[in-house]
Order: C-alpha cells, then sequence, then structure tokens
C-alpha cells in the first residue's frame, strides 16, 4: 500500500491518504490464525493440567505401567514426527513452485498423519478390551480425553489436507492456496509440538509415577 | 414388525409429548404471548414482503456496522427475557413468607434463577459489549470493515444459536436448575438425569464458538486495520479497551469451551472428570470455571469503561485526562483479572496461603481501577460539562461503582467472605458493579453512538425517564440486598421463614418495578424517536462535537466508512482535525473494495443449532446429519474463492454529494 506521507513541515497537514490501493487480500490472516492456534493451545493446557491434577487418581484400576506400551507410543511419536518433516518440505516445494512435488509431499504426509491415527486407535481399542475404559477412573478419563482430543485433531487436519489437496489441483497455487497451505502448516507443526508434550508428560512422566 | 415406543425414540430421542411442560400454567400462559406475538411479527414481515430485505440487507451481511446493530436488537430483546425472570423472583422472595409457597414451585423457581444468571451475562451483556464494539471500533480506527468480515456475520449467528438454544427450553422440555454456573456434582447425570443441563451446555457452547471468533477478528482488526498515523499510544480508549477485552476473550473462553466439553463428557459418556467417585474432583470443575469465569466479568466491564472514557471526555469538551495512565490501568487489569479466580471460592478450604495470595490480588485490581475513576474525575474537572444523558449515565456510574467496588474489596478479604460466601450480599456486589458497571454503560454507549448509527438521536425526555427509573430502580432493588447479606440471608432461597425479613424483599421488589419502568421509558425512548426522527435529525455526523474518528464521517456512515482513508496525527484525531482547518475531500474518488455477503454463516449457525438440539434431546440422527452438513458446507465454502466486490467510484460521488447537499442544507438552516 502506497500512502501519500506528510512531509514534516507542512503547514497543510494531510487528513487523508489519497491515493489508495486495495488492501491486499488475507493481509491479518496470518495474525488471525496464530491467535487461534493459541486459543487451542489453551483448550490443551486445561486438558493438560485436569491431567496433571487427575492423572494420578487411579480409583484402584490399572496404572500408566500397567497399560502403555512404550516401544508403540515411540513409533506413533515417529510417524507424527515424519509427518511434519514432510510438510516441510511441501512447503520447500511450494516456495519453489513446483505443485507435483508439493502434492506428493501432502500426499506422504496425509500417510504418515493417518498411520499415527491409525496406531493411537488401535491402543485405544486394546486398552479398552482391557478394561481400561473412559469411565474407569479419572485418570483414565483424563488420559482418553487429551490423547483423544489431539488425535480429534490430527483428523481434522487430514481431512483440511485432502480439501487443500483438491483446492490445488483445481485452481494451482494461487495466492490464496498458498496462504491456506501456510496455515495449515502451522495448524500441523502445532499438533507436534503438543504431542511432544502428551509424549512427554503423560507417557514418559507416567511411567516414573 | 416394530416396536413403536423404539422407532420413536430412535426419531424424537427422549422429547416426548409429556416433555412440553403444559401442566405448568406460567410457562403455558408465557408460550401463548410469545407464540401471538412471534405469530404477530413473522405475519407483519411477510405481509409488508420484508423477507428479501431482510435475508439481502440484513441476515447475510458482513458489514460491521450491521452486525453490530443486530447484536443490539439480540442483547435488547434478551433482556426483556432475562428481566422477566428476575421480576419474577423478586415477586416471588418478597411474598413467600409467613408458610406461603409464593407462586412458584422450587423445579420452576430454579430454573429461573438459572436463566437468569446465563440469559443476562451470555446473551445480553455480551451482545451488547460485542454490538458496540464491532460498530464503534472500525470507525473509531478509520478501517472499512474487521479483518475477516465473514466470521463476523458467522459469529454474530452463532451468539444468536446459543440463544435460540436456551430460550427452546423456555417451552421445549426444562433449562437447568443448577445455578448460572452448573457446578458438579449437582449438573452430573446422577442428579441432574433431565435436558436442563444439556440445554446449558449446548447453549453456551455455540454461543462460545461465535464469541471466541469475534474475539480474533476484533484483534486483528485492531492490530492490523489502523489508519496511518495511528500509533498504539494514539488509539482511543474505547479501542484500547476492546482491545484489552478481545485479549481476555481469546485467552478464557477456550477454557469454558473445555470445561463444557469435560461436563458434556461426564453426562454423556460416563467419565470421572467431575464425579464424586472413581477419583473424579468436583473442585476441578469450579477451579477450571472461574478461570474462565473471573476475566469474563472484565470482559464485559473494560468496553463499558471505555465508553465512559469517551463520553467523559467529549461532554467535558476536554482531551482525557491522563491517557497513558488509562491505557496502562486497562492492561494490568487485563493481567491481574487472569490471578484472582480463587476468590469466588475461598471457602473451599485451599489454605491461608493461597487464600491470602488471592485475596491480596483481589485487592490489587482495586488500584488500577481506582486510577481510571481519578482520570474521569480529572477530565471532568474544569471541563465545560454538558450533562446529556451519556454523561448522566457515566455520573450514575461513578457513583454506583465505587459503592460496588467497596464492597468487592470487603469481600476480598477471606475471613469476611467466610460469613459473607453465597450471602444476598455477594449478589448485591455483583449486580452493583454489572448494572452500575455494564448496564449503565451500555445505555451511556447506546445513547452516545445511536445518532452515529442512525442519523438522529434519542429522545431526552424519555432517555431520562428511563434513567431516573433504572437508577433509583437499582438502588432500591439491591441496598435491601446488601442488608439482608449482613443478616446472613443465603442466595437462591424459594421460601423464608422469618418475618421480620420480609420488607426488605417488599423494597427490592419495588426497586425491580422501577428497573421495568426504566426498561418501558427506555423502549418508549426507541419508538419516540424513531417517530420524531426529522427533528432530532443530525445532518453533521457529529451532534456532540466530540472527538474521535467515527464522528468524522456521515451519520449514518456509508457502507464503506471513509471515501477516503483519514491519516491521523493526534490522540483524538477528529478534535485535531476540526481544530486545524480539516475540509472534506469533495473530487478524485476511486472504486472501493468491500467483501461481498454470503448467507454462509446463517446456515452454518443453523446447523450448529440444530446439532446442539439433536444432542440434547439424544436425537442422534439430527446431531450426525447436521455435523456432516456443517462439514460440508463449510468446506464447500473454502471453494468459494471470490469473496468481494467494488462499490464503483459513481457511487462513492453520488454519496458524497448527496452529503455535501445535507451539509450545506445544515449550515444554511
Amino acid at each position: 500500500m502506497t500512502l501519500a506521507v506528510v512531509p514534516p513541515q507542512s503547514s497543510e497537514p494531510v487528513f487523508y491518504v489519497v491515493d489508495e490501493h486495495d488492501h491486499p487480500e488475507g493481509a491479518s490472516t496470518m495474525l488471525g490464525f496464530w491467535i487461534y492456534l493459541m486459543s487451542d493451545c489453551l483448550i490443551f493446557a486445561m486438558l493438560f493440567a485436569t491431567f496433571g491434577v487427575l492423572g494420578g487418581n487411579y480409583a484402584a484400576g490399572p496404572t500408566p505401567k500397567d497399560l502403555f506400551d512404550l516401544p508403540l507410543v515411540a513409533v506413533n511419536t515417529s510417524m507424527l514426527l515424519l509427518s511434519s518433516i514432510t510438510y516441510g518440505f511441501a512447503m520447500l516445494a511450494m516456495e519453489k513452485s513446483r505443485v507435483g512435488a508439493m502434492q506428493a509431499w501432502l500426499v506422504i504426509t496425509g500417510l504418515f498423519g493417518l498411520a499415527f491415527i491409525s496406531i493411537e486407535l488401535f491402543e485405544f481399542a486394546h486398552m479398552i478390551h482391557e478394561g481400561a475404559t473412559p469411565q474407569r477412573s479419572a485418570f483414565l478419563s483424563s488420559f482418553f480425553t487429551l490423547v483423544g482430543t489431539h488425535g480429534l485433531h490430527v483428523t481434522f487436519g487430514l481431512v483440511w489436507l485432502v480439501t487443500l489437496m483438491v483446492q490445488v489441483a483445481r485452481y494451482g497455487l494461487i495466492e490464496a492456496n498458498r496462504r491456506r497451505l501456510m496455515c495449515l502448516s502451522m495448524f500441523w507443526h502445532f499438533l507436534d509440538v503438543v504431542w511432544i508434550g502428551v509424549f512427554t508428560f503423560v507417557y514418559l512422566m507416567g511411567m516414573l509415577r | 414388525m416394530f416396536d413403536t415406543s423404539s422407532l420413536a425414540k430412535a426419531i424424537f430421542g427422549r422429547l416426548t409429548l409429556e416433555s412440553l411442560p403444559l401442566h405448568e400454567p406460567i410457562v403455558v400462559g408465557t408460550f401463548v404471548v410469545v407464540a401471538l406475538g412471534g405469530v404477530a411479527l413473522l405475519g407483519a414481515v411477510t405481509y409488508f414482503r420484508l423477507w428479501g430485505y431482510l435475508w439481502r440487507e440484513w441476515f447475510t451481511t458482513v458489514d460491521h456496522k450491521r452486525i453490530g446493530i443486530m447484536y443490539m436488537i439480540l442483547g435488547i430483546v434478551m433482556l426483556l427475557r432475562g428481566f422477566a425472570d428476575a421480576i419474577m423472583m423478586r415477586l416471588q422472595q418478597a411474598i413467600a413468607f409467613g408458610g406461603s409457597e409464593g407462586y412458584l414451585n422450587a423445579h420452576h423457581y430454579d430454573q429461573i434463577f438459572t436463566a437468569h444468571g446465563v440469559i443476562m451475562i451470555f446473551f445480553v451483556a455480551m451482545p451488547l459489549v460485542t454490538g458496540l464494539m464491532n460498530y464503534v471500533v472500525p470507525l473509531q480506527i478509520g478501517a472499512r470493515d474487521v479483518s475477516f468480515p465473514f466470521l463476523n456475520n458467522f459469529s454474530f449467528w452463532m451468539t444468536v444459536g446459543g440463544a435460540v438454544l436456551v430460550m427452546a427450553s423456555l417451552f421445549i422440555g426444562e433449562f437447568a436448575r443448577t445455578g448460572w454456573l452448573a457446578y458438579p456434582p449437582l449438573s452430573n447425570i446422577g442428579y441432574s438425569p433431565d435436558v436442563g443441563v444439556d440445554y446449558y451446555i449446548w447453549g453456551l457452547q455455540v454461543a462460545g464458538v461465535g464469541t471466541t471468533l469475534s474475539g480474533i477478528n476484533l484483534i486483528c482488526t485492531i492490530v492490523k486495520l489502523r489508519a496511518p498515523g495511528m500509533t498504539m499510544m494514539r488509539m482511543p480508549v474505547f479501542t484500547w479497551t476492546s482491545l484489552c477485552t478481545n485479549v481476555l476473550i481469546v485467552a478464557s473462553f477456550p477454557v469454558l469451551t473445555a470445561v463444557l466439553a469435560l461436563l458434556s463428557l461426564d453426562r454423556y459418556i460416563g467419565t470421572n472428570f467431575f464425579t464424586n467417585d472413581f477419583g473424579g474432583s468436583p473442585m476441578m470443575y469450579v477451579n477450571l470455571i472461574w478461570i474462565w469465569g473471573h476475566p469474563e466479568v472484565y470482559i464485559l466491564v473494560l468496553p463499558a469503561f471505555g465508553i465512559f472514557s469517551e463520553v467523559t471526555s467529549t461532554f467535558s469538551g476536554k482531551r482525557l485526562f491522563g491517557y497513558t495512565s488509562m491505557v496502562y490501568a486497562t492492561v494490568v487489569i487485563t493481567i491481574l483479572s487472569y490471578l484472582v479466580w480463587l476468590h469466588h471460592f475461598f471457602t473451599m478450604g485451599s489454605g491461608a496461603s493461597v487464600n491470602s495470595f488471592f485475596g491480596i490480588t483481589t485487592m490489587i485490581i482495586s488500584i488500577p481501577t481506582g486510577a481510571k475513576m481519578f482520570n474521569w474525575l480529572f477530565t471532568m474537572y474544569r471541563g465545560r460539562i454538558r450533562f446529556e444523558l451519556p454523561m448522566m449515565w457515566t455520573v450514575a456510574f461513578m457513583f454506583t461503582f465505587v459503592l460496588g467496588g467497596m464492597t468487592g474489596v470487603l469481600l476480598a478479604v477471606p475471613p469476611a467472605d467466610f460469613v459473607l460466601h453465597n450471602s444476598l450480599f455477594l449478589v448485591a456486589h455483583f449486580h452493583n458493579v454489572i448494572i452500575g458497571g455494564v448496564v449503565f454503560g451500555a445505555f451511556a454507549g447506546i445513547a452516545y453512538w445511536f445518532p452515529k448509527a442512525f442519523g438522529f438521536r434519542l429522545d431526552p425526555f424519555w432517555g431520562k425517564l428511563s434513567f431516573w427509573f433504572w437508577v433509583t430502580g437499582f438502588y432500591f432493588a439491591f441496598m435491601p440486598l446488601y442488608v439482608l447479606g449482613l443478616m446472613g440471608v443465603t442466595r437462591r432461597l424459594r421460601v423464608f421463614d422469618d418475618p421480620s425479613l420480609q420488607i426488605w424483599f417488599v423494597i427490592a421488589g419495588i426497586g425491580a418495578f422501577l428497573i421495568f419502568l426504566g426498561i418501558i421509558s427506555f423502549l418508549v425512548q426507541i419508538a419516540v424517536s424513531v417517530l420524531k426522527r426529522e427533528a432530532l435529525k443530525d445532518v453533521t455526523g457529529d451532534p456532540w462535537n466530540a472527538r474521535t474518528l467515527e464522528w468524522a464521517t456521515s451519520s449514518p456512515p456509508p457502507a464503506y466508512n471513509f471515501a477516503f482513508t483519514p491519516v491521523v496525527h493526534d490522540n483524538d484525531a477528529w478534535w485535531d482535525m476540526k481544530r486545524r482547518g480539516y475540509r472534506r475531500p469533495l473530487t478524485r474518488f476511486k472504486p472501493i473494495h468491500m467483501p461481498s455477503n454470503t448467507g454462509t454463516g446463517v446456515i452454518l449457525a443453523a446447523l450448529a443449532t440444530a446439532m446442539g438440539f439433536g444432542l440434547i434431546w439424544y436425537i442422534w440422527w439430527l446431531a450426525a446429519v447436521s455435523f456432516i452438513g456443517l462439514l460440508a458446507v463449510a468446506i464447500g465454502h473454502t471453494f468459494n474463492y471470490h469473496r468481494d466486490y467494488h462499490i464503483p467510484a459513481d457511487e462513492v460521488v453520488r454519496v458524497e454529494d448527496a452529503r455535501t447537499h445535507l451539509l450545506a442544507a445544515g449550515a444554511k438552516s
């Protein structure tokens, strides 16, 4: 945006912009999306806090040591971390406007995400099968809710990923689509960061309880 | 062969004919009145062929001004409902003595005090405050609209959706009987198996999405769209308080969302977050909900402080005293509001150290608030004060709010709170600050900005009548509650044994009746002003000789707000322009880039409301279908890349020329 700037010593001050151009579309989107992510972060903060307070209340039921299969969780964690790296590669391809490479990296990202969700569902099913249901104790309620909310976010991210791939395929790497891909990128990495917290506080520290 | 009852269950969930409160004559009577009124309204809209106009120009609008006005209408309509609850409670408490059961049974009375609190906070105070911010902030910062105009429309309709659910509970099923924060274990499924708490949860969740998104929207607007030259420390104080309020919204409403989600998990799938057994902790809920709840009261009152600042400076004809300290006081209040939540439950028994910490932080909040009070006083000092209606509300606020602040500091002392906790003293205190602060602020704001929004002033006679009824009514209604609270009467009681208390409740009832007259006078004021609009007309766009940018444009402002974006040189930008001989530009108009209207917001909010209704009544197919619909419409909307248009230069010329003629005619007469 070019502005008619007031010369400092002007006797006649300028009170309005004469030579105005349209605001670039989406100028506030990145800031807005950041703020949204922080509000989402707060939801996770509440779930972490709840887990922190109630996570030791086993109600004579199973404890983390009885339930968690750390090697499986480690594999799961690596799935999500790898998906973040591949999303990064997709963004690099986008910067170079290489649509095909970008779409390919997005597919790989989606597959890693899908693997993450599948392993998580497998873990949940296994726990529920053993009687460790969300209803069993406050520990399990807060565990399933925290981990499940993260999983729902990843699922939503996958839906979004597919939508964006369709939109890029139809309309190409136009400005709006680049902006959307950046937003999803932030969302995806944010979920990664949250998962690091889940892995540390829920799984690793759970085993130490 | 099929079982009809299981088929009915599949279709209607737990909604049956018995769910309709046909055995409650009061509710049936209300329903008849509301239904007749509703049919009359819809009939009138149909008869005058207004549906198309309303849909195109209002429901689907992305113009922040129209959305702001719709928020105000929602707030005022819901005020009538919330106040009806209030006056019913006052009547019940005034007559339920000496063995009398009053006229409300416990089942109904408990719903009324819950609905009163929920409606007044979420669907009266919030829409009024959000509406004023929505209308005024973009104009004050010289912007064409908010950062995300579509999101603004969506946020509004989500708020409406929440209000619709809460209103539906009056006639279909029942509302919560838990008090306005729905503490477990009472609100858990074991003690509240009915739909009441579910109405509460989904009403607030649907509205909460709207509130959070509108918070994000206004933060971005203020941070990104200020006119050139308007640095942060040149923003009008109302914009500053709006910024802080929206930061509070974004930093606290997700907490409400999370805690209500946990409560719904407890109720729907039987988790143990807030239960008494299996390791659950009801106090966890109380902590979490107040981590949202305390910032919430500042969300409401900060914009009111901003309104009073604008009004005081305008009607004293002076620059606001201590602008910088005002800004810092606002920011300090914003931060401190997160460090006081535990004062709502000192009696939980967290121990002396924790209670002392929260008691002291609570008392500290009175320092920045006091600083503001002195700033307003010093702004008035040696000013040429014009006692127009907005200024009258401001003075009433200054008296009333200081009183409420002092009783607040009293309650902040933990030992005193152990005596006064959940007493009518507390009820008197928070009505003292919310009515004296937020409601008076909203009325000041309405009287102040009404001419900007509609191009004519509000009738001062009926306004003054409303003012005096409200102010005296407030004192009559709540001073007795302070007395009763000190005598140990607790809140939410339906019947009383001690006949010596009755006189105080009768006085409070008279106060409520005076407030009723105040509300009626306010409605009459609007009707009279519309009828006398020619006499009350404002052609200048600046009827109060005001100081900030919203008064630089016409009343009502054109769709694009400013034909040319203003350039700001001073705190009081418009005052500076008037002082230094600003001349309105008359030529070289250009096409203006604007966002297009869309019906997506209405559709999404309607689907969200239907989903809420399905979840409340266990109508699973409805919930599932609406959820899928929500996803489909939301994704479909992202395939629309053409969301803007240009107002042609000819159109801008036509609008601006019309204003030039008006101004010239106004100058002649």
